[in-house]
């Protein structure tokens, strides 16, 4: 017995270093991407095997957990195979990550492109990532539960309009079966659409005000109070008590998905689940998308909030096989046809020449609004500093505001945290 | 068949010398697994300490900047002090109750097995299912009274240690089992003979006889308290967080590993080489106050 154990033990231990020291290099090139977006995961894997079985480059896939991208990449890009493509969405990933990315512009991927205005740009010009897909978001609405309600989409014009529908909705969701509001679920799995994307309301107007062409060193927090009124309305209009938001394990997808509510702020990336036959089988006609109203002057003639944080770069530090072959690889994924109806079936808006028209409605909504004359609502928040630091105290404040504090928390984490962070970017 | 075992056979210096010269070749793999674990990633983090750097592979050398920032950073400092508290208040908690419950459970209760194994068991489970667990039992009641452990700093420090003790106190008590059972018998008939009561018996024979216990139990509750990271990040993760006038925001559960682990992840990037010289004041702290109760308690241990 004791013979057998050790023989076992000399075994595995055998098996362990020949684990360690197994993976040899190959004289290819290889491509490891870091992916970002844990929604994208399953076509991206898929994307890649028929990538390898097409030219033999072996395409690694890995996502990083919600929320965790930082801390993924800090650690991957420490590895001696780190990630040869990896994302660089904003302001804040081009000062950490700007050494780390090959200048791409003139590549066959960027030539591509139908805009330069999702690219990241470090100061000395050099394209550090460039857009891999555009989204818009806004309040999507269910107008079938709409139409139930007595109302249409047109009645909702600006803020005012909005209330109203949303409080007349919520005052008779007992008869009618259904909320105004899908719950504002503050935990880490949701809080980001309202630290983040419903922050960005508060951030624009000012930003525009402003004239922000790079982050600015304080901000004055001048439309916060839009900023609470939209809250507000969220929070008082839906199924959900205000106080549990952070607890209460929320899924606001699901609630939206099932019908349980009329309203549901996200973007353009959820008309795949939301439709999806295995997921909540929405019929895509009754989907709309709506821009955030948060009661500033002019706000009727607002666009949905379009941009993107999706900006891919590719590693300098990789050997010279694996940077060909990643930029080969990129280059296949936005010109190719199967590569971009990927892209376009999952991403909607895909900035690339040959990129077909995409079937997602909200895209649709966003376009037949900035045909109308209204104004695109960019995406202000990829100045913020700091950028996970800051969102993590301002949803920690609004957290303790829903609870009873008061609104003054949120205030000092918007406008002295900016500062702060700031502050902390630059030393 | 049938091993012959020849002791003397074994201890000829025939057999025993070339195998005494080869003892470098069996320490060679655990020393080798000790260099590359533990020596080296210790060494790479006081280098790093001293440096700048995004990732650990090209790091600029910048000197003492790091420690000062460090020790200057008032989120650290209060860190320090919260874990302190935490670590007084859970080493007597659970000490206490921990050797309260050994006591109990070897006066030959009926099923003390049983209890014993059930005491234990808490100790089976993982730092962060354990977090999130207790914070939905703690959410369950305080949602009730409409507030939760992530609202009140006071909850979430009296929620860790009533987590912690939960985990803890089943581990230490075997250990104060183990050495309550190996306190002679004839020392405590000979007590009872001179006439001493219950607790006197308590006082003044078992607590002396099992003080390596205690040695071992307070430095095991004192390091683990010093050190916990999983069960405070999965439980609060800092909240509630405290808005200071100068922008500053004080996490106010936040214990020191988990605040150099935010500095370090932080999206803060140039703050990586300040949460190493934090990491690295951390170990010397831990091992220090470590050090000091470790001799502070031997010197109260009887021999036997």
């Amino acid at each position: 017995m004791k013979r057998f154990l050790s023989l076992l033990l000399a075994v595995i231990m055998v098996f362990t270093l020949a684990a360690c020291g197994g993976s040899g290099k190959g004289e290819n090139g290889k491509v490891y991407w870091l992916n970002f977006k844990p929604e994208l995961d399953e076509a991206l894997q898929t994307l890649a095997t028929s990538y390898t079985k097409q030219t033999g480059v072996e395409v690694k896939v890995v996502t990083a957990a919600s929320g965790k991208y930082e801390e993924t990449l800090t650690a991957e890009m420490d590895k001696s195979e780190a990630p040869t493509l990896f994302n660089v969405g904003n302001a804040a990933g081009v000062k950490t990550w700007g050494d780390y990315c090959l200048d791409l512009k003139d590549t066959d991927a960027y030539n591509a492109l139908t805009t330069t205005s999702f690219n990241q740009v470090d100061a000395n010009g050099k394209v550090c990532s460039i857009g891999l897909c555009y989204e818009a978001y806004g309040i999507i609405v269910n107008q079938a539960l709409l139409t139930k309600a007595g109302y249409k989409l047109d009645d909702i014009k600006d803020f005012d309009s909005l209330k109203k529908v949303a409080e007349d909705i919520h005052a008779r969701a007992k008869d009618l079966g259904f909320d105004a509001f899908t719950s504002a679920g503050l935990d880490d799995s949701s809080s980001w659409r309202f630290s983040g994307h419903l922050a960005n309301m508060p951030l624009y107007y000012e930003g525009k005000d402003a004239g922000w062409t790079e982050c600015p060193a304080t901000i004055t927090g001048k439309y916060l109070d839009n900023f609470k009124a939209i809250w507000d309305l969220y929070t008082a209009n839906s199924a959900t008590d205000k106080t549990k938001l952070a607890t209460a394990g929320l899924d606001a997808e699901a609630e939206f998905g099932k019908g349980e509510a009329v309203f549901y702020q996200n973007g353009t990336w959820e008309y795949a689940n939301l439709t999806a036959a295995d997921k909540y089988a929405m019929n895509a006609d009754d989907l709309a998308m709506i821009p955030i109203y948060c009661g500033v002057a002019g706000e009727d003639k607002a666009g949905l909030c379009s941009g993107t944080e999706n900006a891919l770069a590719v590693n300098a530090n990789a050997s010279e096989a694996d940077k060909t072959a990643t930029l080969d690889f990129l280059k296949w994924m936005v010109t190719s046809e199967e590569g971009l109806k990927c892209l376009v079936d999952n991403l909607g808006g895909v900035p690339y020449k040959n990129a077909p028209e995409s079937e997602n409605p909200f895209f649709a909504d966003g376009n037949a609004l900035l045909a109308a004359g209204n104004y695109n609502v960019d995406w202000t928040f990829n100045y913020t500093p700091n950028v996970d630091d800051w969102r993590a105290a301002v949803v920690n404040a609004m957290v303790q505001y829903c609870s009873g504090g008061s609104w003054d928390a949120v205030k000092t984490a918007f406008v002295d945290g900016w500062a702060t962070q700031y502050k902390a970017a630059n030393s | 068949m049938k091993l012959k075992r020849d002791a003397a056979a074994l201890n000829s210096k025939l057999l025993r010398r070339p195998i005494q010269k080869c003892f470098i070749l069996f320490l060679i793999p655990t020393f080798g697994a000790f260099i590359i674990g533990f020596i080296y990633p210790f060494l790479q983090g006081i280098y790093l300490s001293f440096c700048k750097f995004i990732t650990t592979r090209n790091a600029t050398f910048i000197g003492i900047d790091n420690y000062k920032t460090a020790l200057t950073d008032s989120t650290f400092l209060h860190a320090f002090w919260y874990t302190a508290l935490f670590a007084i208040v859970s080493l007597l908690l659970i000490n206490i109750l921990a050797f309260a419950i050994a006591y109990a459970l070897t006066r030959e209760i009926k099923g003390s097995n049983l209890f014993r194994t059930v005491f234990f068991m808490p100790n089976l489970i993982g730092g962060i299912v354990l977090g999130y667990i207790w914070s939905m039992i703690f959410d369950g009641v305080l949602s009730r009274y409409n507030t939760s452990i992530l609202l009140e700093s006071k909850y979430g420090f009296w929620g860790l240690i009533i987590l912690m003790c939960w985990q803890q106190i089943g581990y230490m008590m075997i250990i104060y089992i183990a050495g309550i059972q190996s306190v002679p018998e004839d020392m405590i008939e000979a007590a009872r003979i001179d006439g001493a009561s219950g607790w006197q018996t308590l006082i003044k024979v078992v607590i002396p006889s099992v003080m390596p216990s205690i040695t071992i139990c307070t430095f095991l509750t004192l390091t683990n308290s010093f050190k916990l990271f999983d069960q405070n990040l999965a439980l609060t993760g800092g909240s509630p967080f405290e808005f200071k006038s100068d922008g500053t925001i004080i996490k106010t559960t936040e214990m020191l590993a988990l605040n150099i682990y935010n500095t370090f992840y932080g999206s803060n990037t140039a703050a990586r080489g300040t949460a190493q010289a934090k990491a690295v004041i951390f170990f010397v702290l831990v091992a220090t106050i470590s050090i000091i109760q470790l001799r502070a308690t031997r010197n109260k241990e009887v021999q036997q």
